[in-house]
């Protein structure tokens, strides 16, 4: 599997680290909301398809990349910088 | 003002350096491998928005215009410079004191300047089979097309950093940490055998 990294280009996938799962919304750090802390520890789409991944090219220039891989091929249909891509908020 | 102190530069090669020709060399040289000591390695990280300025910076201490582009860089007249990570730099000079000029030019809005002068090693490869012995080591590709003169990369061996510099159409200069340079360049010359190595 390769993932291209926005800024090195297509590297091997040796050189990345999973950081999880894409769409977790953590919640403040001072959140009470005991469902909302359940639901970022323990709640995962788990699609069998298209996933929202972060990973680390942790062996390479070590920028976090916003990655949609297809669980069943590995297809990567997008990478992109996690930075000044933070989805919902900024 | 830091005062300047003369250092003997030890090599971390020095037990396994072997001068002279070695491995499958009667067909001729493949690559030659040595050990380029510059006196100055700094790296250079801008903070968001400060790449420009820092790129400028890179220009005004060292004379080095580096090209737009990730992964860009220029060798010349003893001096290299290349991005190896978003608004980050290696910036190399065969002669010390390059950390201590960055300190003045690079204010604390712009970035951070780290003197790794003692803690990186280069080793340089060069010859007409300096992409295929180095394909052997990193899952990258070596291609003039594809790894342009001057570019740096930043790469992986066996889960152990390194950058690499294209500092010519068939040389490389690879930084390795200083405590992997004599594990690196033993293994270096074991895929350089069957090419024929020569070492400066
Ligand atoms: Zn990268």
């Amino acid at each position: 599997m390769l993932i291209t990294c926005p800024y090195c280009g297509p590297r091997d996938l040796s050189e990345f680290t999973y950081q999880g799962d894409g769409n977790r919304q953590r919640p403040a750090p001072n959140s009470q909301d005991l469902d909302a802390w359940n639901a970022y520890v323990y709640d995962r789409q788990n699609p069998a398809g298209d996933h929202n991944e972060i990973w680390q090219h942790s062996g390479g220039c070590r920028i976090h990349i916003r990655v949609v891989r297809n669980t069943l091929t590995h297809a990567i249909s997008s990478a992109v910088p996690v930075r000044g891509h933070h989805g919902g908020k900024a | 003002m830091a005062r300047s102190i003369e250092i003997e530069r030890l090599s971390p090669l020095a037990q396994v350096y072997r001068a002279g020709p070695h491995g499958n060399f009667e067909d001729g040289v493949g690559v030659a491998l040595s050990e380029p000591r510059p006196g100055s390695i700094v790296q250079l990280a801008a903070w968001p928005g400060e790449e420009r300025r820092m790129i400028d910076a890179i220009r005004t201490v060292t004379g080095l215009a580096l090209p737009d582009g990730a992964g860009g860089g220029v060798s010349e007249g003893g001096k290299a410079a290349f991005g190896f990570a978003p608004g980050k730099f290696t910036v190399v000079d065969e002669k010390d004191g390059l950390a201590a000029a960055f300190a003045k030019a690079i204010t604390p809005a712009i970035g951070t300047v780290t003197d790794l002068s003692h803690g990186r090693t280069v080793i340089r490869i060069e010859g007409p089979e300096a992409e295929w012995v180095l394909a052997k080591f990193f899952a990258i590709d070596f291609s003039l097309a594809a790894f342009p003169l001057g570019a740096g990369r930043s790469t992986t061996h066996h889960d152990v950093f390194a950058q690499i510099q294209r500092t010519g159409p068939d040389r490389f200069d690879v930084h390795v940490f200083r405590s992997f340079a004599r594990s690196f360049w033993t293994a270096l010359c074991h895929g350089s055998e069957e090419v024929g190595y020569e070492v400066a």
